[in-house]
């Protein structure tokens, strides 16, 4: 077998599987996390020069096109990989009924958080941009 | 969707707790766990953003939450999850590379993470602390 290549020939012949979705967000897990390394990483060095900061300043930083745009991909990319996550640990660990409401209540909670920061950041550039 | 509970209960491999734990297994478990506080951390996100927007008042009420003692411990903690789950993570990316996997180089990986975790952690505080003055 190719060492790049670990699936089984079995493997190859039946993809992508019964669950037909599970390569899909295998690929999205890791492409969310290639995307959050910069993206926290701009994040966090932001936030630490930003200690003792007032609120004028802060908005002012946060309403500027570049912070905008990457607070709001950071949003995206951060809740797709927490919803993922998430995904994970639930079916992992979860082998009650139960199951399907909490990855239904976690994927919804995801994408509304994540429209809410992002609604938040847009009222934000339009007050103080 | 099929039926997720099963008519009779499935035998179980013996419980984590019986295992001693080893590094491998530590940082498994807390990439995972990192990985909920995160999650957490992110909903904090969110209520910040959303108070910055709705004003200077909403946001006076949780920025002085978070430069609160139990705030600032509570943000400490995110911050070390935070490198934890970045470090274990660019670990998993380059196993999916097919990388690494040999019992020395999992070691050496592990180790990097603990140290450059612990070290980033005490970094951003430190800069934080030299910038407020």
């Amino acid at each position: 077998m190719d060492r790049r290549n670990t699936r089984s020939p079995l493997a190859d012949a039946a993809r992508p599987g019964s669950s037909h979705t599970g390569p899909c967000d295998w690929w999205a897990e890791r492409v969310s996390a290639i995307a959050l390394i910069p993206l926290t990483l701009w994040f966090a060095a932001s936030i630490i020069a930003h200690t003792g900061s007032d609120y004028a300043a802060f908005t002012t930083w946060l309403s500027a096109p570049a912070p905008a745009i990457l607070m709001i991909l950071l949003l995206i990319s951060l809740f797709h990989h927490t919803a993922l996550g998430l995904q994970v640990v639930i079916e992992d660990y979860m082998h009650t009924k139960a199951k399907f409401a909490a990855l239904v209540i976690v994927r919804l909670s995801c994408i509304a958080l994540a429209v809410a920061g992002i609604v938040a950041i847009l009222r934000i550039v339009a007050v103080h941009g | 969707m099929p039926d997720a509970t099963p008519k009779r209960p499935r035998p179980l491999s013996p419980h984590i707790q019986h295992y001693r734990p080893q590094l491998t297994s530590v940082l498994s478990i807390a990439n995972r766990v990192s990985g909920l506080v995160l999650s957490a951390f992110a909903i904090g996100l969110v209520v910040w953003l959303t108070a910055a927007a709705a004003g200077p008042q909403a946001y006076g009420v949780v920025h002085h939450a978070v430069v609160s003692w139990p705030g600032q411990a509570i943000l400490f903690g995110c911050t070390f999850a935070f490198f934890l789950h970045l470090c274990g993570g660019i670990r998993h990316l380059i196993w999916d590379t097919v990388h690494g996997f040999d019992l020395r180089s999992i070691y050496v990986s592990g180790w990097a993470v603990v140290v450059s975790s612990t070290v980033l952690t005490i970094t951003a505080w430190v800069a934080s602390a030299f910038l407020a003055g």
